[in-house]
C-alpha cells in the first residue's frame, strides 16, 4: 500500500523563497492543516478515514488524469460588470501615457532609484492602491482590472513594477486578505494614497527556500500588551524607506489542549515608528534596479499586541496567501513585457534589409518571431484565467497560479533574448532598451518562489491529490459491495487504459471550438497519460517519489504544458465564437502550440519510463556528485594542464 | 463675481490610430477603433480647470455631441477637473453628416441655459480640421472672440488673450461673456489620474437631445467622396545641378 507524501515536506517545499518574497503556494486546506509535529500523528489517523479531497482545480486533477473543465472553459473574459470594463477602459489610456510621456526606465535603471516626479506621479495617479477598497482611498479594482493596469507596468518599467507590488501585491496585501475592521482602517488609507509605503519582511540571511526556519522572534511583553521584535530581514524590496512592514516572526503559543509551548509563525503589522527599526543601504543588482532592496534589522521592536495579523500562530497560512493572491499579477506584467519587446522586434525585422530582402521575409526570423507570440499568447492567456478565477470566487488557483508565474518569467526571458537576437548588434545596444529589460527579468525566475522549487510544489501537491484518491480506491477495495460505484468507474478506466483504448480520450474535445477539435483531442490525450504517468511512479516509489526531483521536474513540465494547452484552446475559442478579427490567427498559434507541447508531454512522460532515461538520471546525479567533490568541473583541460 | 465656463469636448479617432477609409468611400472606418478627447478640446478643459484653481472660473460644465460612447469622453474631462456634464446624444446616422454649424447653434443655446459666462473651445477637431465651431458659436452669441489663445488672463471685467497669428502673437481685450478658442501652446493638459477618474464617476452627467434644444441638425454640405490621400511617387536621383535644371524645365516646373 502507497504511502504518499507527508504534507510536511509538500510543505517544506512551499515555504520556499528568495529574496524577501516566499514560494509559498500552498492551498489552504494544506496550509491549514499544515502539521505541528506533536499533530502529525492524529492528522495521519484523520487522513487513513478521510475522503480524498475534492478540487476543481483543471491542473490538480490533470494528476488523476481527469478533466475538470470548470476553471479553464469557456474563457472567463466576460467576468467584469459593464461599470467595471468601462471604468478599466477609462483608466488604461491615462495609465499609459503617464509611463511613455512621464517615467524613464532608462533613468531610473541608471540612477538605482526610482525618480521622485514619477513616484509623486504614481501617487497622484492612485496606483499605490489599486486593489484597496475605494471607501479606504483606493480604487477598489477586481483582480482582472488589476491585471490589466500592471501589464502598462511591465510594458514600460519593471523596476517600478517590483516598487509598486512589492507594496500592494506582497508589502500590504497581509491587511487586505486578513486585517480586522480597525487594522483596515487604520493603515490601509494610508498606504493605498502612497502617504506610506510598504514592505513584505519574511526572508532572512539563513531562510531562503526554506522560509519555516526563519530565526527572527516576537515575544509577548510581561504585561501582555506588546510584543517585542528582534531579528534581520534580508532583500526587503522597499526595505530602505518602507513606513509599514508586514513581518513574519516565530511567536511561542501554547498548545492548550497538551500545555506544551511550541514556536510557531506569526504575522505582525510593524510601523517604522515604533523604534528600532534600521535598514541597511541600497543592495547593487543585476537587474530592477530602480527598485529599492535593503536588509531590514528589529531590534527590542515593541507591536502592540493588536497589530497582530490573521492570528498568533496563524503567520504561515498568512505569508502563503499573501503570494498565492498576488502571483497572478507577474504573469500579467510579463505579458506586457512582452508584447513590448514583440513590437520592438517586429519593428526592427520588417524594415531592417539584408541580402536584399527585408529579413522578416527569411524562415530563420519568421520561426523566432512566430515563438515569441505564442509564448506571449499563452503567458496572457494564463494571467487572465487565474485572475478571472479568482474573481469567480475560486479558491483552488494555487496550482495554476504558479504554472503561470513558471510559464510567464521563464517566456518572457526567451522573447526578449530572442528580440535581441533578432536585433542583433542594436538589440545589444543600451539604446535599444531590451539589454535592461533582459536584466530586470532574471530575477522572476528567483524570486517569489524559484521556479525549480515551484516545479516541485506544482508536481507534490499534484501527486499527494491523486494519491489520496488512489488510497480512496485501495479502501475502497476493502469493502466493495458498498463502494461499487466508485470501483468500477475506476475499473473502467483502468480496463481501457489496459486495452490501449485510452489512446483516444477526447474529453476536453466538446468544451472547444469545432475547428480546434484536433488540438483538443491531443490535449485530452495528454491529460490521460499523465494520470497514467502519475499512477506509475507512486506504484514505482510510493512515498519516496519526494526524493525523486529528476522524475517530479518532468511531471510538473507535462502539467505546464499540458495546461498551457487547455488555457489557448480556451482562448482561441473564445475568439473564435466572439468572431474577433484576431480569430484565425489566435487559431493558428493554438494549433500549432498544441502540437508542440503535445510533442513534449510525450517526450517527458516517456523519460518517466524509459529506462535509458533512467539510467541518464542516475549517471547525471553520479556526475554532479563528482564536480562537486572536485570543487568545480572534474574533467582536465585537453592539453593536460 | 466668479465665472461659469461651458467648455467643448469632441470625440475623436485617437491621434495614434492610422485612419483608414472606408470602402464606399462615405467616411472612414469608426468600429472598433480606439477615439479620445480632441487634443484642442483636452486644451480647452485644462485651461478651464485652471483657471478655476485660480478662482476665476466657479464651475466648468463639459459638453459633448455625438453617440453614447461621447460619455466617456465627458468622464475624461471630468476627472480632469470639470464639475458636471451634458451629453447631447445624436445618433449615428446624423452625427455622420453634423458640422460646426450644427455644434455652434447646440453650444450657443447651451451657453445661454446654462449662463455661461465664458465658452472655451478647441480651436478645431484633429479629424475634420474644421477650424469654425468657436467663430460660429460667437456669431451665435453675439459674443466677442478670443480664437487661437496661447495664454489667457483675467483682467478687470474682461480677458486679456494672447492670439496665435501669423508671423507672432498679437493681445486683444474682450469683454464678457466671451469665447475663447485654445491653441497648442495655450497649456500642457494634465494626466486624469486614477483617483480622479473614479470620483467623476459620481459627477453629474445631464442627456439632452437636439430637439431639446431646438436645434435644426439638416445637413448644409454634402459629402461627395472620401479618399486616402494621393500615394507619393517615388523620386529620382540627379547625378549634377545642370541635370537637375534639365529635368525639371522638361517637367514645366521652371
Amino acid at each position: 500500500m502507497h504511502r504518499f507524501p507527508s504534507s510536511k515536506l509538500v510543505y517544506a517545499m512551499q515555504n520556499a523563497v528568495c529574496r524577501n518574497q516566499v514560494v509559498v503556494v500552498a492551498s489552504s486546506r494544506l496550509a491549514s492543516t499544515s502539521p505541528a509535529i506533536d499533530d502529525k500523528m492524529k492528522a495521519k489517523a484523520d487522513k487513513m478515514s478521510k475522503k480524498a479531497p475534492e478540487s476543481k482545480s483543471f491542473a490538480v486533477n490533470m494528476f488523476r488524469g481527469s478533466v475538470v473543465a470548470e476553471q479553464v472553459f469557456p474563457y472567463p473574459d466576460d467576468i467584469m460588470s459593464a461599470e467595471q470594463r468601462e471604468t478599466l477602459e477609462m483608466l488604461v489610456t491615462p495609465t499609459q501615457k503617464f509611463f511613455e510621456e512621464q517615467n524613464d526606465p532608462a533613468k531610473n535603471d541608471e540612477a538605482a532609484k526610482v525618480a521622485d516626479s514619477t513616484m509623486q506621479g504614481l501617487k497622484e495617479m492612485g496606483a499605490f492602491g489599486l486593489q484597496v477598497p475605494t471607501d479606504l482611498s483606493g480604487l477598489g479594482m477586481s483582480n482582472t482590472q488589476y491585471a490589466r493596469l500592471v501589464e502598462i507596468v511591465g510594458a514600460h518599467d519593471l523596476g517600478v513594477g517590483i516598487t509598486l507590488g512589492a507594496h500592494q501585491s506582497i508589502g500590504f496585501k497581509g491587511i487586505l486578505l486578513y486585517g480586522n475592521p480597525e487594522q483596515k482602517k487604520k493603515y490601509l488609507p494610508d498606504v493605498a494614497t502612497g502617504r506610506n509605503i510598504a514592505a513584505f519582511a519574511l526572508t532572512e540571511p539563513s531562510s531562503g527556500s526554506d522560509a519555516g526556519s526563519i530565526k527572527t522572534r516576537a515575544v509577548l511583553s510581561p504585561d501582555g500588551k506588546h510584543y517585542v521584535l528582534n531579528g534581520n530581514k534580508l532583500w526587503i524590496s522597499n526595505g530602505g524607506f518602507a513606513e509599514i512592514f508586514t513581518v513574519f516572526a516565530q511567536t511561542p503559543v501554547k498548545n492548550e489542549a497538551t500545555g506544551v509551548t511550541k514556536e510557531k509563525v506569526t504575522a505582525f503589522i510593524v510601523e517604522r515608528s515604533f523604534g528600532g527599526v534600521t535598514n541597511g543601504p541600497p543592495e547593487k543588482k543585476m537587474g530592477i534596479k530602480a527598485s529599492n532592496t535593503a536588509e531590514v534589522h528589529f531590534e527590542e521592536t515593541k507591536i502592540p499586541v493588536e497589530n497582530v495579523l490573521g492570528g498568533v500562530g496563524e503567520g504561515f497560512k498568512v505569508a502563503m496567501n499573501i503570494l498565492n493572491n498576488g502571483r497572478f499579477g507577474m504573469g500579467a506584467a510579463l505579458s506586457g513585457t512582452m508584447r513590448a519587446a514583440i513590437t520592438k522586434a517586429v519593428d526592427f525585422a520588417t524594415n531592417r534589409v539584408q541580402f536584399g530582402r527585408k529579413i522578416d521575409t527569411y524562415g530563420g526570423v519568421q520561426e523566432k518571431i512566430a515563438r515569441m507570440a505564442m509564448l506571449h499568447y499563452v503567458t496572457e492567456s494564463m494571467a487572465y484565467m487565474v485572475a478571472g478565477n479568482m474573481d469567480r470566487g475560486f479558491q483552488d488557483f494555487q496550482i495554476e497560479a504558479a504554472i503561470s508565474k513558471i510559464f510567464g518569467s521563464e517566456a518572457a526571458w526567451h522573447v526578449v533574448d530572442e528580440a535581441i537576437q533578432i536585433m542583433g548588434g542594436m538589440g545589444f545596444m543600451k539604446e535599444t532598451g531590451l539589454e535592461r529589460v533582459l536584466r530586470d527579468l532574471r530575477i522572476f525566475r528567483i524570486f517569489e518562489g524559484t521556479n525549480d522549487i515551484l516545479r516541485l510544489f506544482v508536481a507534490l501537491t499534484g501527486i499527494q491529490f491523486a494519491g489520496a484518491h488512489l488510497r480512496e480506491l485501495q479502501n475502497a477495495m476493502k469493502n466493495p459491495t458498498t463502494n461499487m460505484g466508485l470501483i468500477l468507474g475506476e475499473a473502467t478506466k483502468r480496463a481501457f487504459k489496459s486495452v490501449g483504448l485510452a489512446s483516444v480520450s477526447k474529453e476536453l474535445v466538446p468544451y472547444a471550438h469545432s475547428s480546434l477539435s484536433e488540438p483538443a483531442g491531443l490535449a485530452s490525450q495528454a491529460v490521460a497519460d499523465i494520470g497514467v504517468a502519475v499512477e506509475g511512479v507512486l506504484i514505482k516509489f510510493g512515498k519516496n517519489i519526494i526524493e525523486e526531483q529528476f522524475y517530479l521536474n518532468r511531471l510538473a513540465e507535462a502539467i505546464i504544458d499540458a495546461y498551457s494547452m487547455a488555457v489557448v484552446l480556451s482562448r482561441a475559442s473564445k475568439s473564435i465564437e466572439r468572431n474577433l478579427p484576431s480569430a484565425a490567427h489566435e487559431t493558428l498559434m493554438a494549433q500549432v502550440w498544441c502540437n508542440e507541447a503535445y510533442d513534449r508531454v510525450q517526450n517527458n512522460l516517456g523519460a518517466m519510463s524509459a529506462p535509458r532515461s533512467q539510467k541518464n538520471f542516475k549517471s547525471m546525479s553520479q556526475i554532479a556528485t563528482n564536480i562537486c567533490k572536485e570543487g568545480g568541473v572534474a574533467h582536465q583541460n585537453p592539453l593536460g594542464f | 463675481m466668479a465665472l461659469r465656463a461651458l467648455v467643448g469636448c469632441k470625440r475623436v479617432i485617437d491621434y495614434a490610430v492610422r485612419v483608414r477609409v472606408k470602402p464606399d468611400k462615405t467616411g472612414v472606418v469608426t468600429d472598433g477603433v480606439k477615439h479620445s478627447m480632441n487634443p484642442f478640446d483636452e486644451i480647452a478643459v485644462e485651461e478651464a480647470v485652471r483657471l478655476k484653481e485660480k478662482k476665476v472660473v466657479s464651475e466648468i460644465i463639459a459638453v459633448s455631441c455625438g453617440p453614447a460612447q461621447c460619455q466617456e469622453t465627458l468622464r475624461t474631462a471630468m476627472a480632469m477637473g470639470a464639475d458636471k456634464a451634458i451629453h447631447v446624444e445624436i445618433p449615428s446616422p446624423q452625427y455622420e453628416t453634423l458640422q460646426p454649424i450644427h455644434i455652434a447653434k447646440i453650444m450657443a443655446k447651451l451657453a445661454t441655459d446654462q449662463k455661461a459666462d465664458i465658452v472655451i473651445l478647441g480651436k478645431q477637431a484633429i479629424d475634420d480640421d474644421c477650424n469654425q465651431t468657436a467663430q460660429m458659436t460667437a456669431a451665435f452669441l453675439d459674443w466677442p472672440q478670443g480664437v487661437f489663445a496661447s495664454k489667457i488672463d483675467k483682467e478687470g471685467d474682461g480677458l486679456t488673450v494672447m492670439r496665435e497669428i501669423d508671423g507672432g502673437l498679437e493681445t486683444i481685450k474682450v469683454k464678457l461673456p466671451a469665447v475663447i478658442s485654445a491653441d497648442l501652446r495655450l497649456n500642457e493638459p494634465r494626466y486624469a489620474t486614477l483617483p480622479n477618474i473614479m470620483k467623476a464617476k459620481k459627477k453629474p452627467l445631464d442627456k439632452k437631445t437636439p430637439a431639446d434644444l431646438g436645434v435644426d441638425l439638416k445637413p448644409r454640405i454634402q459629402v461627395l467622396s472620401v479618399e486616402d490621400p494621393p500615394v507619393r511617387e517615388a523620386g529620382a536621383k540627379v547625378a549634377d545641378v545642370d541635370e537637375l535644371i534639365s529635368r525639371l524645365k522638361a517637367l514645366g516646373r521652371i
